[in-house]
């Protein structure tokens, strides 16, 4: 089992993606953004991070990064991907996700430690079952996601928001419990198929107990256990 | 030369959290009359003679503007 961590200029948080996943004893390599090719890899990670400075949007210059019309590829073949944080953000920018991750609905940089609700969903990257409660870190200016109607209802119906803002014990505030305002909660969201994953939340923060918790190795080993499955 | 000006904006309905801001200040500031503040970008491109107005559009689609949340307005301004 094999991860390429994808580096953009600017990307922070491929070196802790990395370490988590050794951890967990897989094995994971960095995959230059000017590189266009990822065979051996069976999953691949888009890091967080600030690619290009997040000039004009976040994200919307990684987008066209040499790397990605590859990792475009790979997803359509049913390949796994993931975009944490930054990541997120670029997969929205590459269609590859639908919707948008616009500023923080109050204004500030928000760095903390949220609860999270694991959905029903088709996502491969997530395997607990739903209404299970996570607790992973945060750490965006640009977390708070949108779509139009169609396109909520669309993923409400097939089963494509994958975590939820919460309260401690699983349940949603009247008002909201996303502390960026994002959109029903969303903070997690997959592609129809379910291979391609983007969150805000770090998961891979939180995989040694060393940095405080362990709530994130449920990602990294879900789609370690699925490629396992079906290879 | 040619020059562009191009406005992007969000979309309506879109919450601007920035422009939300400095309305209220302005409100606070004692500029009572203050309805709404939208705040967007304001690009101004140059480039070569000919250029047409399709292939700004063709930028702005692709990556000045994000049109999932973001509309634009482009204006040609003459030539530089």
């Amino acid at each position: 089992m094999r991860f390429g961590v994808v580096i953009f200029p600017g990307s922070n948080c491929e070196q802790d993606a990395v370490h988590a996943i050794r951890h967990l004893g897989m094995q994971a390599d960095y995959v230059w953004h000017g590189d266009t090719d990822l065979a051996g890899y069976d999953a691949l990670v888009l890091p967080g991070g600030f690619s290009y400075g997040d000039y004009i949007r976040c994200g919307a210059v990684a987008r066209f990064s040499p790397v990605m019309a590859e990792v475009v590829r790979f997803a359509e073949r049913g390949g796994p991907v993931v975009g944490i944080c930054n990541g997120f953000q670029i997969l929205a920018e590459a269609h590859l996700l639908p919707g948008a991750l616009l500023r923080n609905r109050g204004l500030k940089f928000i760095c903390t430690t949220v609860d999270l609700r694991a959905e029903e969903s088709a996502c491969q990257w997530l395997d607990r079952a739903p209404g299970t409660v996570l607790r992973v870190p945060i750490n965006h200016n640009e977390g708070n996601y949108i779509c139009d109607e169609q396109t909520l209802e669309r993923l409400q119906g097939n089963g494509q928001i994958v975590l939820r803002y919460c309260e401690p014990d699983g349940s949603r505030a009247a008002g909201g419990s996303a502390p960026n305002g994002a959109l029903d909660d969303i903070a997690g969201i997959c592609n129809e198929r379910g291979n391609v994953f983007g969150l805000m939340p770090h998961p891979e923060r939180v995989v040694d107990p060393l940095s405080g918790g362990t709530d994130g190795q449920h990602f990294f080993t879900a789609i370690a256990r699925r490629l396992a499955e079906v290879s | 030369m040619a020059r562009f000006e191009i406005h992007v904006t969000y979309k309506k309905g879109i919450f601007d959290p920035p422009g939300a801001t400095a309305e209220r200040a302005l409100v606070n500031l004692g500029y009572e009359e203050v309805a709404s503040v939208k705040i967007g970008k304001y690009i101004q491109l140059e480039v070569a003679d000919g250029t047409s107005e399709t292939r700004v559009r063709e930028m702005c689609d692709k990556l000045l503007a994000n049109p999932v949340i973001e509309d634009y307005r482009i204006e040609r301004v003459g030539e530089a």
